[in-house]
């Protein structure tokens, strides 16, 4: 058999990545002692470089290179732009977050740039091998990041929770893996979606395939009941983890998703739908209703990305293209909420204090109007309160699901989204009505009060002109 | 052109976050001209649409800005419509505001709450230039409700306050009142015509006539009836139409600023520009049109009445408002829209010249409202009494000033109407001339002129306010004076409005009024010839005797005539009947339903009830999480499993 | 002679043996990594023996890419282990609750 050159060029991005990540990492070992800010610069550089080339080498057409196990397609793009926008202003507030609790180190950034790899792998595969390597890239590397504060004992046990679950669901997700491996004959999922629809009657081991492959995608999407690593790693973790674990992951995980149900097995579609809408349903219950338990904020939050993941799930389950497109507004929409809702975390904390307890939001409006302002904002906006965009993110898969003629599940997605209200207005009730304590002054700088404002101000910009971005989800998934 | 006009709204709105936001860290002076930067900028560019459309007669500009969403059939945007009726309002808007924020520099230089204030009156400016330029009704309603915000947010501005609070909620109140009939209104648009954007209302609007329905049976309406009377319930509560006036006056609480931007020359004349802009839908109904004009008529004549007992300096120019506000729907009510129009622009002016000369004075005086303890003060403030002075005139409507052209084009319009009421309507106006002559003057004489009744500590501190203050005086009389001149034969008789305003041609008056009008001095000596003229006269001849020559006779006649004045002091009994008795109605009704329904049923049962559940279920389902790593993993296979004996196990049981 | 069903089943059994050595163990974390391990090794024996009845290499080259993986895997793991270690001075399953809820 000949060797065949592949086509470099649509993988153009994900190569400059890890070039510029073993780059970062050799500049840490020579002159992160003196430099420090060299490495956080550079991580930056190579992420606007990153998007940039994105942006440029937008696929006109679905290109698959690499034999078959590698493809650029305008969703890919897509998600690849959002995840490193989102990891950008993630390492922003990080670096605010590690700075001030003296925790700055190098290694930090050079995880995140191989996490953020392992996404852009995630979204771009075509075969299941590169699905799993990129997975895979992406979890060890956020397990790291879990354990990176190693006098937390906290952090160590969310580390180990996670590590053992996420070993767990990997391990499943394997195992799906091979049973579909065994049916078809083949790692790629071109060739997996033809031999279903050459097959006639469907191969019950396939369906077999399917449940595990599905918990496994699940789980990493904190779908319940796969979702109790969630809250634990989310309180667990240092919060600018946290707020990377919370964000460009699910933008990932919802690639994976579509590459391995819409893109690998269509054609037992009837069966996933019906898997996912379970899923969903327990997703937004547990998700809403355990929410209103909680006193710390991370938690809190934790429990409505559950919820969230719920109503994510939905478009899906819808099963047309305007369900899909709906379901990537909503994770894209998600990631920019959660961001600004952690990054409020990171915002008002200061050195030795979290600020993640819903007690430390007490009184905000007194100490800072305009961070109270934005965290209003933010609040309304997860709970899907018109106008802001997260509003139109839910009204987007409602209408889906209910076009699909499944309106008992919009019913259902609606009262528990009424229910998940209660928490989210409990927050501005604590930051408008009620008296602060004592409270430590708050030390964040002009850069990331800017960048939280941006935040903000992106989610009520988006809230107000939301065609724009439901248009580009739409184009790109063609 | 759109991102021109676009920033015609913007620009304010920026103005206003930068105040409101960062008015700490600017300061006083940044806060102040970033509000007024953001105003200019919309004057000029108003000012170039005015010119470009109504002067030049360009085209009409009509653009959705963008589509905000889909609810089913129907498209929610936001879109900009600038005809030579919008164009008129958005100029005299942005300059009235772009007045009264300089004004402001001067009149809360020592509030605590300036920046706050600019960041409110901008935001102001914002909301009514949205409701003006808007091409739907949804943004029209947006704009009126947030108008109706800002102004309750700016009585209650001094909200240490026990009346300004009190001020506050009675505007909110009343005003839900209008409200509620205009969003009816909206929603029967919607309902019938399936559309919101004027454009398509309006053409569909002839399909009306003769459409009834039946709300209660064996009662047919007549669906334009319906609808006109519902969006006029709005402009009732907008533009304090009687019965729902109450609440203007007591807006006097607000600082005076408020008092001339939104009180007098903007706010309240929205629902006069409602109407004028659904005049093809008012056409429709006669019935409406008859309503409109029985209330205007009402409120010009009784509520200036009122007037006369006031002692407060600003609650007198407060029922002038209203009056002058009832003639502007009485124009409405007689199909002269374009004189509607034309009286709110030169009433726009006036008006907020006689407020801005009232705060004057009020500073002056260091914030006493009282007339009773002013007088003379002629010498101490002479550029305050020669601006008032040309307010009053042009109130009174004095030949040559612009409130005569306004208010004797309307009257002639009445005159001629064929409108049911509108010989009613006709006494009342004029009557209503006299009235308004005898209490502006009683007001100036007052003031300005007889014993300093002011003690000493008072008198020793009076001078001229400073040059903010008088400069806007200074500019706002100038249009006092000319506009009537400059408007009357376009806006009336020419075509000004080109094609923004309709009118049927049997109800044309304008077109009749325009067959013998012979040019602006003819018109002056055409008034020589009729009743209200020498109504006028005589009105200032009285005060001036009253005032002037037998200072004893007011208190005189008050008890003469004690009857009379008592009711007109205590206001025709309105406040004492809503307050007393349907308040006290209302009241027992609604602690009635709260008791059963709220508080057994819905809180009891519903909300606190299922809030309890939800947070016992709550609590209990946490129990779930242990925080042990085996149970977690034991949910995950406990899900596995679940769902492979649903998809796989049953499955092949059911294929075997 | 040995046929596909003896093989699967063979990682089917490695399989449950691995995922009830997570949930059922109480004691000690580096029996979870070990049966991590095991886990990954019923997929590797799925895995091969599906590569040798359909005759395609893929499965098998799959399995290397595994191989490699569970050895990070493994790295990362053992590490999260000694700081477990070190910061609380157990490395018992039954200790790891301190946040729940």
């Amino acid at each position: 058999m000949p060797f065949v050159t592949p086509e470099f060029l649509p993988a153009l991005p994900e190569i400059l990545l890890a070039v510029m990540a073993c780059l970062v990492l050799l500049v840490d070992l020579y002159f992160g002692r003196r430099h420090p800010s060299w490495v956080f610069l550079l991580a930056q550089a190579s992420l606007v470089l990153c998007a940039l080339l994105c942006i440029a080498l937008y696929p006109e057409e679905p290109t698959t290179t690499f034999n078959g196990t590698f493809r650029s397609d305008g969703m890919s793009a897509v998600l690849k732009v959002f995840m490193i926008l989102v990891t950008y202003f993630v390492l922003f507030y990080s670096k605010f977050y590690l700075d001030v609790r003296d925790l700055f180190k190098g290694e930090y950034f050079v995880l995140s740039l191989f996490a953020v790899l392992g996404m852009m792998i995630l979204v771009s595969a075509a075969s299941l091998l590169t699905l799993y390597l990129g997975l895979e890239l992406m979890a060890l590397c956020l397990y790291a990041l879990v354990a990176l504060n190693r006098e937390s004992s906290m952090a160590s046990e969310a580390a180990m929770k996670y590590f053992v679950l996420g070993a767990l669901a990997s391990g499943t997700l394997l195992y799906g893996m091979s049973l579909l491996y065994g049916v078809t004959g083949s790692l790629e999922l071109d060739r997996i979606r033809e031999y279903q629809s050459v097959g006639g009657e469907i191969d019950i081991i396939l369906v077999l395939g399917l449940v595990f492959i599905v918990v496994g995608v699940a789980f990493k999407l904190g779908a319940a009941p796969f979702h109790m690593w969630v809250p634990d790693v989310y309180e667990g973790a240092p919060t600018s983890v946290t707020l990377f674990v919370g964000t460009a992951p699910k933008i990932a995980a919802f690639g994976m998703l579509m590459r391995l149900l819409v893109d690998g097995l269509a054609g037992v579609q009837g069966d996933w739908i019906e898997m996912l809408t379970i899923l969903s349903v327990l997703s937004m219950a547990v998700g809403n209703i355990i929410a209103i338990a909680q006193t710390n904020l991370k938690r809190m939050l934790a429990y409505s990305t559950i919820a969230h993941v719920g109503f994510l799930l939905l478009g899906i389950i819808a099963g047309t293209r305007a369900g899909y497109a709906a379901s990537m507004f909503y994770v894209i929409v998600y990631a920019l909420m959660g961001l600004g809702a952690f990054g409020m975390i990171i915002v008002l904390g200061s050195k030795g204090f979290e600020s993640d307890r819903l007690d430390d939001f007490r009184g905000l409006n007194e100490r800072s109007p305009w961070l109270a302002f934005l965290v209003l904002v933010l609040m309304l906006s997860m709970a899907g309160v018109p106008p802001f965009v997260g509003f139109w993110a839910k009204w987007s898969v409602l209408r889906e699901v209910v076009a699909a003629d499944q309106v008992w599940l919009a019913t259902v997605a609606v009262v528990l989204a009424v229910i998940g209200l209660f928490y989210y207005l409990r927050v501005v009730r604590l930051v408008y009505f009620e008296e602060g304590q004592e409270a430590a002054p708050l030390v964040c700088g002009t850069d990331v009060k800017v960048m939280i404002s941006t935040n903000a101000l992106a989610i009520l910009a988006l809230g107000v002109y939301p065609s724009a971005l439901l248009a580009l989800c739409v184009t790109a998934l063609g | 052109m759109t991102d021109l006009y676009v920033w015609v709204v913007l620009a304010p709105l920026i103005g206003s976050v930068i105040a409101g936001v960062f008015g700490k860290s600017i300061g006083r002076a940044g806060a102040h001209w970033a509000c007024i930067l953001g105003v200019g900028v919309s004057t000029l560019i108003s000012g170039a649409a005015f010119g470009h459309i109504v002067l030049e007669g360009g085209a009409a500009f009509e653009s959705t800005l963008y589509h905000w969403g889909r609810v089913g059939d129907l498209t929610l945007e936001i879109g900009f419509l600038v005809d030579p009726l919008s164009a008129t309002m958005m100029f005299v808007v942005s300059f009235v505001s772009l007045m009264v924020h300089i004004y402001t520099i001067g009149y809360m230089r020592d509030d605590p709450g300036y920046q706050r204030f600019f960041s409110y009156i901008a935001l102001f400016t914002f909301a009514m230039l949205m409701l003006c330029m808007s091409n739907n009704f949804l943004q029209l309603f947006f704009g009126w409700e947030a108008v109706g915000v800002v102004s309750y947010l700016l009585i209650g501005f001094w909200f240490q306050r026990e009346s300004a609070i009190r001020a506050n909620l009675k505007a909110f109140l009343v005003n839900r009142i209008g409200d509620l009939g205009f969003l009816l209104g909206v929603a029967a648009v919607l309902f019938y015509f399936g559309t919101l954007r004027y454009s398509e209302v309006f053409e569909l609007a002839p399909s009306l006539q003769g459409a009834t329905l039946s709300i209660f049976p064996g009662a047919d309406w007549s669906v334009a009836s319906l609808i006109c009377i519902l969006l006029f319930m709005g402009a009732m509560g907008k533009s304090a139409q009687f019965p729902l006036h109450v609440w203007l006056p007591d807006s006097m609480e607000g600082p005076t600023p408020i008092s001339a931007l939104i009180h007098a020359a903007t706010m309240v004349t929205a629902g006069i520009f409602m109407v004028a802009r659904m005049s093809p839908l008012f056409e429709q109904s006669e019935t409406a049109l008859s309503v409109v004009l029985v209330v205007g008529a009402i409120t010009a004549l009784f509520m200036g009445l009122l007037g006369l007992v006031q002692n407060d300096i600003k609650r007198v120019v407060a029922y002038s408002t209203l009056s002058q506000l009832g003639y502007m729907a009485v124009a409405l009510g007689a199909s002269a829209y374009a004189a509607a129009i034309f009286h709110l622009v030169t009433h726009a002016f006036f008006k907020a010249l006689l407020f801005l000369a009232a705060g004057s004075v009020i500073i002056a005086l260091h914030h006493n409202q009282d007339m009773r303890s002013m007088g003379g003060l002629r010498k101490y403030m002479p550029v305050t009494w020669i601006t008032s002075l040309l307010g009053s005139l042009a109130l009174i409507g004095f030949p040559g000033f612009a409130g005569f052209f306004s208010k004797d084009a309307i009257i002639e319009a009445v005159h001629l109407s064929e409108v049911p009421g509108h010989d009613f309507a006709y006494w009342c106006v004029v009557i209503g001339v006299f009235v308004t002559a005898l209490y502006s003057f009683r007001l100036y004489f007052l003031v300005f002129h007889g014993k300093e009744r002011m003690d000493e500590h008072a008198r020793e501190h009076l001078h001229e306010s400073p040059w903010v203050v008088t400069v806007p005086l200074v500019l706002l009389a100038i249009p006092s004076v000319l506009i009537g001149w400059i408007g009357i034969e376009p806006m009336l008789f020419g075509d000004h409005f080109g094609d923004s305003l309709f009118v049927l041609s049997e109800h044309d008056v304008l077109a009749r009024l325009g067959d013998s009008y012979r040019g602006e001095a003819a018109f002056i000596g055409h008034a020589f010839a009729t009743p209200p003229l020498y109504l006028a006269l005589a009105g200032v001849a009285c005060a001036w005797y009253f005032y002037m020559v037998r200072p004893d006779l007011p208190a005189l006649c008050a008890r003469r005539l004690a009857p009379v004045h008592s009711v007109l002091v205590h206001k025709y009994g309105f406040d004492l009947l809503y307050e007393e008795v349907l308040a006290r109605i209302g009241r027992g009704l609604g602690s009635l339903f709260w008791r059963i329904g709220d508080r057994i049923l819905i809180d009891g049962m519903l909300v606190n009830g299922s809030a309890r559940v939800v947070g016992w279920f709550s609590s209990l389902i946490r129990q779930l999480q242990t925080g042990f790593l085996y149970t977690y993993a034991f949910a995950m296979i406990i899900g596995l499993v679940a769902l492979m004996s649903l998809f796989v196990f049953l499955r092949m049981q059911g294929h075997s | 002679m040995l046929s596909l069903p003896h093989f699967l089943g063979l990682g089917a059994i490695l399989f449950c043996l691995s995922v009830a050595g997570i949930f059922l163990n109480r004691k000690n974390v580096i029996i979870l990594l070990m049966a991590i391990e095991l886990l990954l090794l019923s997929v590797n024996m799925n895995f091969i023996a599906f590569s040798h009845f359909h005759g395609d290499l893929a499965g098998q080259i799959f399995v290397f890419f595994i191989l490699t993986v569970a050895a990070a895997e493994a790295a990362i793991g053992l590490a999260i282990l000694v700081v477990l270690f070190r910061s609380r001075q157990t490395i018992n399953v039954d200790d790891l609750n301190t946040m729940k809820g």
